[in-house]
């Protein structure tokens, strides 16, 4: 019997035959190795987030392995001797061990817990780079509004995330929580009774916080993240006008090998740097808090970063409490509803909404591929920085206790500062925003008009002194070009339009051979043009 | 770099073609135009080219060397919890850093590689915005209608009828198991307007306070000017099963005693005699979000919830007097008994804590 000899030069070959003979992949394959994406550091932001996702969810999985959310009292006994002896849920006690137990268990908790404040983190740039270019206009709508959700979604797990290790902190943001579940109208109670189970904290709640952390909205996360991601395939990227950049093309580099090996690697630096500061920085200490008692709390407890702007709110809500008397029974509309309650309700449906809007407002029913720059759509960028400004009161305020600390400030003075600061600060922000980004495009006509400042003062004749401009065009007779605004960066110093040579290369010593310059720079005459008169 | 495009598509099979024309035709028939493709290093093997190669596998020798400390240090670094400065302290920074610099060298190798190895590309793509193009809008629509059609429904009112009330109760059928979630927040002896002090759940007898640890409170626990945490003295009256019920127990001064009294009996009719001689005891959960308001400001006989700052007046029946609270703390009825131990003569008399809806 002869043996049949395998060719391993032919093998990927044959493979792909094979492959294809089934599947009919080619013109799907390269369709997708052609995609372009078109280069530039903002489109990154996003990616940070879903690459942080998938820290989350590897690390994760090893947590789950050695949680147990069961609220069943127990007495520690574990290796940690200043919690020996005492009382507390299985679920603490778990996480304890997988904080001392468990080797590695730290590594990866603190990886878990940087990568959700990363994840967030990342959500909320990535929305300002969409807001302030103009990127969520039509056809983009759609992946703007998933986007926002998968912000709330995300906040939810976090808040889900950090209340089931159980300790002093977690237990009293769900204690918090539940007082908020109980200040909505009519249903309050209802509401706070069905997802705790009983009078809190009851039995039920870090199970079913459990399931709904590591099942329910990761899928949900999950699902919203392939829509977003599809999506973003179908309609492909936006990109910057530039040169040879139009509402119908996107130019740019394709995805194999140039953007995948950028993407990659960019996802190997994300995952490294929560490697990094797991290890090096430490990030929520439960065994430093203790055990959730309900009679205990310490100062300077804040929520995850995500959440502050809520407490802020919370803090800077004066005390009104409307009451009822109907039918004889009494009626009570708590204060915590306002801050927790509408006001999320409230910026969620303003965000969700805020492309219709501007549509609505600006008239503009066109589709758009070209992004603006935030100065070239003063109102919306106002409007951001006027929402940023709303934000960073609150996020303030979130821990103005520990500022009043910090700096010996009343605390009474830091909460009224909040509360003047919130209703002040937005529409100063919406007016210098405005104005400066008016200021910032006059200058941009007027550098297309004059040219550049060289730095160069010359002196006629008759004494007058003036600045030497370097026009960007063919000018006319009085030294003014005729030149349009592309919508992108005018170059506004002299190195910009390649004055001067390229800097020396190299870190430690310079690289002799200095790299020719490359196209069509003009030095010499150009060089000797300006500095004519004296040398 | 060429931009001239030409319009017809080519043999593929034509021998004189190069790989890359075939790169480049595959490329268009996908709408994407290579309009600049240029090596980084035109001559091969120059001194650059080499110092780049270096500086990558320098990148990947980095990633190897710190994942095998993460290997070595994961299987024999010494990590049980020891109190104390001790080596095992470094099991965790060990372990992120090496695996951190590990992947870093990936990032940094792969970026590199495609930063200053791969060729410089520009590429152009079509896009086509705008709906589908017209005959497809109409023919999918008229496929559609003629679906709808089909089934009849429009001149079957009958099935119409039949559909709908055939599938809402499934839809119902299909929500009303979350029902099980429910819970009359004000059966089982309405918890959210009775504590652990309530005699009514001790068998009609009033209910003694003690200390975190189990010990009845006497009196002479209590400095003047300090104050306790009470729970009430019934078998888990310290646990979160009775999350509602922890308690200040406060020994004021003689005269802010004196104030104290004064201002209940003028202001708060309601809590008239709760109060035994000095000590005075108000719930410990805020009225505004929940949280126990624990900080005891003896000088100015404040107390103040760390968690939105509402600071509430100890000697004026723990009104609140700044912050968003709404609502004073309530008082919790005291005496001391024929032993000396103080006891709740009733539950708090206004449901405690945060507020809701039905909360009178």
């Amino acid at each position: 019997m002869k043996r049949r000899k395998i060719d391993l030069a032919k093998l990927p070959g044959q493979t792909a035959t094979e492959l294809d003979d089934r599947f009919q992949l080619a013109t799907p394959l390269r369709r997708l190795f052609n995609k372009v994406f078109p280069d530039h550091w903002s489109f990154l932001l996003g990616e940070i987030a879903l690459y942080s996702f998938i820290v989350l969810l590897l690390t994760g999985t090893f947590l789950t392995l050695f949680f147990d959310p069961s609220m069943q009292e127990v007495k520690y006994n574990g290796v940690y001797t200043p919690l020996k002896g005492i009382e507390m849920s299985r679920a603490y006690e778990t996480s304890l061990n997988l904080s001392f137990e468990v080797r590695g268990g730290l590594v990866m908790r603190q990886m878990h817990h940087w990568a959700a404040l990363l994840f967030m983190a990342a959500i909320v740039v990535h929305m300002f780079r969409i807001f302030f270019t103009g990127a969520f206009r039509k056809p983009r709508e759609t992946n703007w509004m998933i986007g926002f959700l998968l912000f709330w979604i995300g906040f939810v797990e976090g808040f889900a995330g950090y209340s089931l290790p159980d300790d002093a902190l977690s237990g009293t943001g769900l204690r918090i929580a539940n007082a908020i579940m109980q200040s909505i109208p009519v249903v309050g109670s209802w509401a706070s009774f069905a997802l705790f189970g009983a009078e809190f904290p009851g039995h039920d709640i870090l199970p079913r916080l459990y399931i709904l952390h590591v099942l329910l909205i990761p899928a949900v996360i999950l699902a919203l993240i392939a829509v977003h991601m599809g999506l973003l395939v179908k309609q492909k990227h936006t990109q910057w006008p530039g040169a040879g950049r139009t509402e119908h093309n996107v130019v740019g580099v394709r995805m194999f090998p140039g953007f995948a090996a950028k993407g990659g690697g960019f996802f190997m630096l994300v995952f490294g740097v929560t490697a990094l500061l797991s290890g090096l920085f430490q990030i929520n200490p439960i065994w430093l808090f203790g055990p959730y008692k309900a009679a205990v709390v310490s100062a300077a407890s804040q929520p995850d970063w995500y959440v502050g702007f809520l407490d802020g709110s919370t803090r800077l809500m004066p005390p009104w409490e409307p009451r009822f008397h109907i039918f004889g029974h009494g009626y009570t509309l708590p204060p915590l509803f306002w801050p927790t309650v509408v006001l999320p309700g409230i910026l969620t449906n303003l965000g969700l909404l805020y492309p219709f809007i501007e549509r609505r407002f600006m008239k503009d029913k066109a589709h758009h591929n070209l992004l603006q720059r935030p100065r070239d759509n003063p109102v919306r960028t106002s409007l951001g920085a006027m929402s940023i400004a709303f934000y960073m009161v609150l996020l303030i305020s979130g821990g103005n206790d520990v500022i009043a600390d910090k700096f010996h400030i009343s605390l009474n003075a830091m909460t009224w500062a909040g509360r003047i600061g919130v209703l002040l600060l937005p529409p100063l922000a919406y007016w210098i925003t405005y104005r400066l980004a008016l200021g910032l495009q006059q200058h941009d006509r007027e550098v297309l008009a004059h040219g550049v400042e060289t730095g160069i003062i010359r002196r006629t004749p008759d004494g007058r002194f003036y600045e030497v401009h370097q026009p960007l065009g063919r000018t006319d007779d009085h030294g003014h070009a005729e030149l349009p605004y592309g919508g992108w960066t005018v170059p506004k110093k002299m190195n910009k339009i390649g004055a001067l040579l390229p800097g020396l290369k190299g870190f430690f010593f310079p690289i002799e051979s200095k790299p020719e310059p490359n196209g069509e720079r003009r030095p010499a005459e150009e060089r000797k043009e300006i500095t004519a008169g004296k040398r | 770099m060429s931009t001239d495009v030409e319009k017809e598509t080519l043999d593929v099979d034509d021998p004189e073609l190069s790989r890359f024309d075939l790169v480049r035709e595959g490329a268009r028939r996908d709408g994407v135009e290579i309009v600049h493709y240029e090596p980084r290093f035109p001559v091969p093997g120059t001194r650059e080219e080499k110092r780049v190669e270096r500086t990558i596998a320098l990148f990947f020798a980095i990633t190897g060397l710190a994942a095998l400390v993460f290997v070595v240090a994961y299987c024999v670094w010494p990590a049980d919890y020891k109190p104390g400065y001790n080596i095992n302290k470094w099991f965790t920074p060990v372990l992120g850093a090496s695996l951190g610099l590990a992947l870093l060298g990936i990032g940094l190798g792969v970026l590199t590689w495609a930063k200053k190895l791969l060729p410089e590309e520009v590429s152009v793509q079509d896009r086509h915005d705008g709906g589908s193009p017209g005959d497809e809008k109409k023919l999918t629509g008229a496929t559609i209608v003629n679906m709808v059609d089909e089934t009849g429904i429009k001149r079957r009112p009958m099935l119409k009828v039949a559909l709908g009330l055939g599938l809402a109760p499934v839809g119902l059928a299909a929500v009303v198991p979350l029902g099980a979630l429910l819970t009359n927040p004000h059966k089982n002896g309405d918890p959210l307007m009775h504590t652990g002090f309530d005699p009514a759940a001790n068998g009609g007898r009033p209910v003694r306070l003690m200390h975190e640890d189990g010990t009845l409170v006497r009196p002479e626990h209590i400095s003047v000017g300090g104050q306790i945490t009470a729970f009430p003295a019934i078998p888990g009256g310290n646990t979160n099963k009775y999350a509602d019920s922890p308690t200040l127990l406060i020994h004021l001064r003689d005269a802010d005693g004196e104030e104290m009294r004064a201002n209940t009996d003028n202001k708060a009719p309601w809590n008239r005699g709760s109060y035994w001689q000095n000590y005075v005891a108000y719930s410990k959960i805020c009225t505004h979000a929940g949280c126990p308001a624990s900080l005891y400001e003896q000088q100015t006989n404040r107390l103040l919830c760390p968690c939105h700052q509402s600071q509430f007046h100890i000697t004026d029946n723990a009104r609140p007097v700044f912050g968003p609270a709404t609502r004073s703390l309530s008082m919790l009825p005291i005496s001391v008994d024929d032993e000396g131990y103080f006891v709740a003569t009733g539950d708090f008399r206004q449901p405690i804590g945060p507020g809701f809806w039905e909360r009178p």
